[in-house]
């Protein structure tokens, strides 16, 4: 059994009236990006804070290149955290804060060279001298990364770190997020809300939602085939159909009744033109609300139209339950 | 782990600051003259009722702290009002000055005040003397506490009061004035502990039959230890205790 | 709305002027006159009341004062670091420990130190108790010593440290040691790091705070130093008294004046924003 870099392994936290975390496990080998996905209060946070040290398991383990780490202080952990708000000090320039965790007792000698090497890393080249309060948002997170980075951590531990930029800001940063993570090699466990953002970083995903884990996977099998109705409705939007769920993507509109599929007849409520794709709302008969997103390269359609919407059967999402 | 070691420094800390104090005040009601304990006895809380010159200096105490509170609380609230409506930096430096003026610069300048206005006045020093020396250290107390509780008023409250036909007289007696009154009690409380235990000012401004309580705590502590200053000690500290935890409450409220 | 003002204001600008600002005024043309046959001051004018201030014998005192109120200083600073750094870490509790702290220093002055003076004098209670457990044979000389008015500043104005102090530790983010110790600081390294650093502004204004009243004091070193220690207030107050030389201690005490209000400014400058 090959061990990934970071393990939990039945990782439960509990306060007083509420579990956080509940038998948390998964494995994460080395240079992934994973991310731990799910709504707030899903116990997210707190696990990453488990394997970064601020707080300790009720139960389970917590295993660093196979050793065991629960018990051990942060400082005393190869894992580095880069914080939501950034948490830079603030009386300290740039330079200063990136070199915060070289300078120990015993620097190393190359401590120019990794400082200046991981701030070209960062594009922040020109700004050593500046001080926190000096920066713009997105600066404040490079240098965030590279007082993380520089310290060669086995994990970098991410807490929703695009959640405090500008909007307009945030894809522009994650793109450069995730280059700079296949460029480094390091592995990455990224905390976030966001399941754009999740799906579209990520290499695997971890779903949570009340402490638990719901599924772990790919973007590709998380959002096609999802475990559970928790992790369908997360990801993307759903439509329940008489017990199971079709994703608006899936479905198609017909104005005639096709022939050889299952289709089902349908009235138009509203039809709006997004650009390079068509929202359209329907209700079949019985009243229930039908969502559908199509190309824009089908056919118009108009309110109060009656039409046949079908999809394939291998795009229904059926659940055991 | 540091916490503990830190809440064990803190209860020293604190022993420090409450120990002396309470040591005085277990000692006031020892029976013997001397550090070692001989049973209670309430002997020395008798003595400070029946010694004439406690009881004269007692009460030139709390004549000058009266009538120096009620001086500076009148006018320091009414300095601290104005300065609420539009600010004058220079009044305000002034105040601050009184704050941070050493005690015995205070003192002697109102000293050579008086000297200077004996050659032009027949003036003496005496109570009123006093008095007036303890307004002018009082007022800039009485306008802090009052300013810090005129910045929890809304200012646009007199603005509608003049709306709806007061005039600016009414407006502050009848809207912010009784807003006020917590801040200016508490105020009136520190003034009058302020001035009831000035011993510095007091001593240079004062004459030859006014002799305050201080005055006397000093001239006795300067001989040697006499438990009667025990006793009159835990009455003071007890009851400037209880009036500042008023004057705290007074002004945390709201 | 101008007039109403101006009678608001009026009382105390008279009394701010005849009460403080003139007196001032009055001890600066003292400081100029020369020592009267029978005390008081009297013409020519003259600056001999400086100038015998640089006299070694009165620099002495206000290098003694310096000196008191240094180590004053840094013993607040070691005593009362500590204690704001509890307040700071005390949860809902804090408002009911900085007022415990604060407490103490608004009821009297004057019986504060007599307190101490209870406890050290030969025949006060810390001697006494160690004669009795047979620790010494003869009492302790802690009274009448610069130690003792070191000892009675330090208990007077430790309050005067610890509030600034708090004021800037309550402010710093704990998720700043919380990155420290991420890069590998150890706790003690956090604190000397990233805490002292950043409560710098704390310690300047405590350090100033209790630095002033310390180098103006006159009861305490009167009391608890016995006459023995002469600090800048004595010298003033025994100019006015039993020395009579009033221009001297008018000289004095406008030097003293000058040190208080030089503080004062570098404070303000470095803090930026009112204090008080």
């Amino acid at each position: 059994m090959k061990l990934g870099v970071l393990e939990l392994r039945d990782i439960s936290k509990s306060f007083p009236g509420h579990q956080a975390v509940d038998r948390v496990t998964f494995e994460i080998p080395r240079g992934e990006f994973f991310s731990l996905l799910g709504p707030s209060g899903c116990g997210k946070t707190t696990t990453l804070r488990l394997v970064a040290g601020f707080d300790s398991p009720t139960s389970g383990e917590i295993f660093l290149n196979g050793a065991s780490i629960q018990d051990r202080k942060p400082y005393e952990r190869n894992v580095s955290t880069v914080f939501q708000n950034y948490a830079l000090f603030p009386h300290l320039t740039v330079q200063q804060n990136v070199e915060f965790g070289l300078r120990r007792s015993t620097p190393p000698p190359d401590l120019a060279d990794r400082v200046r090497g991981v701030l070209e890393l960062v594009q922040l080249t020109r700004k050593e001298s500046r001080y926190p309060g000096e920066l713009s948002g997105g600066e404040k997170q490079r240098v965030a990364l590279a007082r993380s980075l520089v310290v060669q951590p086995d994990v970098l531990l991410l807490d929703e770190p695009l959640s405090a930029l500008d909007p307009n800001l945030r894809k522009h940063v994650r793109a450069e997020l995730k280059s700079l993570q296949r460029r480094v090699g390091i592995t990455f466990l990224f905390v976030t809300h966001d399941q754009e953002e999740a799906l579209s970083l990520s290499d695997r995903i971890a779903v949570m939602n009340g402490g638990r884990i719901e599924q772990v996977g790919t973007p590709q099998e998380l959002y096609l085939k999802p475990r559970s109705r928790f992790v369908a409705s997360f990801l993307g939007q759903v439509n329940w159909i008489d017990g199971f769920g079709v994703r608006p993507e899936a479905i198609r509109i017909s104005k005639s009744n096709p022939d050889g599929v299952s289709c089902r007849p349908a009235t138009i409520t509203r039809s709006s033109f997004l650009g390079n794709r068509i929202h359209v709302e329907s209700r079949f008969p019985d009243g229930a609300p039908v969502v559908a997103e199509v190309s824009r390269l089908e056919e118009n359609f108009r309110e109060g139209e009656s039409v046949h919407l079908w999809w394939r059967a291998a795009d229904e999402l059926r659940f055991g339950d | 782990m540091k916490g503990r070691a830190l809440s064990f420094y803190a209860v020293a800390a604190f022993a420090f600051l409450y120990l002396p104090l309470l040591i005085l005040g277990v000692f006031s009601f020892n029976r013997s003259r001397f550090t070692i304990w001989e049973g209670f006895s309430l002997r020395w809380y008798q003595s400070v009722f029946t010694n004439p010159q406690l009881s004269d200096a007692a009460w030139n105490s709390i004549l000058i702290a009266v009538a120096a509170t009620a001086i500076s609380t009148v006018i320091g609230t009414c300095c601290a009002y104005g300065l609420w409506k539009r600010r004058s930096p220079v009044l305000l430096g002034s105040l601050y000055l009184t704050l941070v003026t050493p005690e015995i610069v205070t003192g002697v300048s109102l000293l050579a005040f008086y000297q200077a206005m004996f050659r032009f006045a027949h003036f003496r020093l005496g109570m009123h003397t006093v008095i007036l020396a303890h307004v002018a250290f009082s007022i800039a107390y009485v306008v802090v506490v009052v300013s810090a509780r005129l910045r929890t008023v809304d200012p646009k409250l007199e603005e509608a009061a003049l709306d709806l036909g007061a005039n600016e007289w009414q407006a502050f007696r009848e809207v912010t004035l009784p807003a006020l009154v917590p801040g200016i009690a508490a105020a009136a409380l520190l003034a009058f502990t302020v001035s009831f235990d000035d011993y510095v000012i007091t001593s240079l401004v004062a004459g030859v039959d006014s002799e305050t309580l201080p005055m006397v705590i000093y001239a006795i502590a300067r001989r040697g230890v006499d438990p009667v200053i025990n006793a009159l000690s835990a009455m003071i500290v007890t009851g400037f205790g209880a009036l500042i935890l008023i004057s705290e409450r007074l002004t945390a409220r709201r | 709305m101008k007039r109403l003002r101006s009678v608001f204001l009026a009382p105390s600008w008279a009394v701010m002027l005849c009460l403080m600002i003139v007196p001032l005024g009055i001890v600066l043309l003292y400081s100029l006159l020369t020592r009267g046959a029978y005390g008081g001051a009297g013409l020519p004018w003259s600056l001999e009341s400086y100038r015998r201030l640089a006299d070694p014998l009165y620099l002495a005192v206000l290098a003694r004062s310096f000196w008191i109120a240094g180590v004053t200083t840094v013993l607040c600073v070691m005593l009362g670091f500590p204690l704001a750094l509890f307040i700071s870490r005390s949860g809902p509790r804090k408002n009911l420990y900085l007022s415990l702290v604060i407490l103490p220093f608004w009821t009297s002055f004057l019986i504060r130190i007599y307190a101490w003076m209870f406890l050290l004098r030969d025949t006060g209670l810390i001697n006494t108790v160690l004669a009795r457990l047979h620790l010494i044979r003869e009492p302790l000389p802690l009274l009448y010593n610069d130690g003792a008015v070191i000892l009675g500043l330090v208990y007077a104005y430790l309050p005067f440290m610890v509030l600034p102090l708090y004021a800037t530790l309550e402010r710093l983010d704990p998720i700043l040691l919380d990155a420290a110790a991420d890069l590998g600081a150890r706790p003690w390294e956090a604190m000397l790091r990233v805490t002292l650093p950043l409560a710098r502004a704390g310690f300047i204004a405590g350090s100033v705070l209790v630095f002033i009243p310390c180098i103006g004091a006159y009861l305490t070193p009167d009391l608890l130093g016995g006459g023995k220690t002469v600090l800048i207030g004595n010298l003033i107050q025994n100019q006015f008294t039993t020395a009579r030389d009033w221009p001297f201690g008018a000289a004095a005490s406008l030097v003293l004046m000058a040190l208080v209000m030089a503080l004062l400014m570098f404070l303000i400058r470095r803090r930026g924003e009112a204090l008080l």
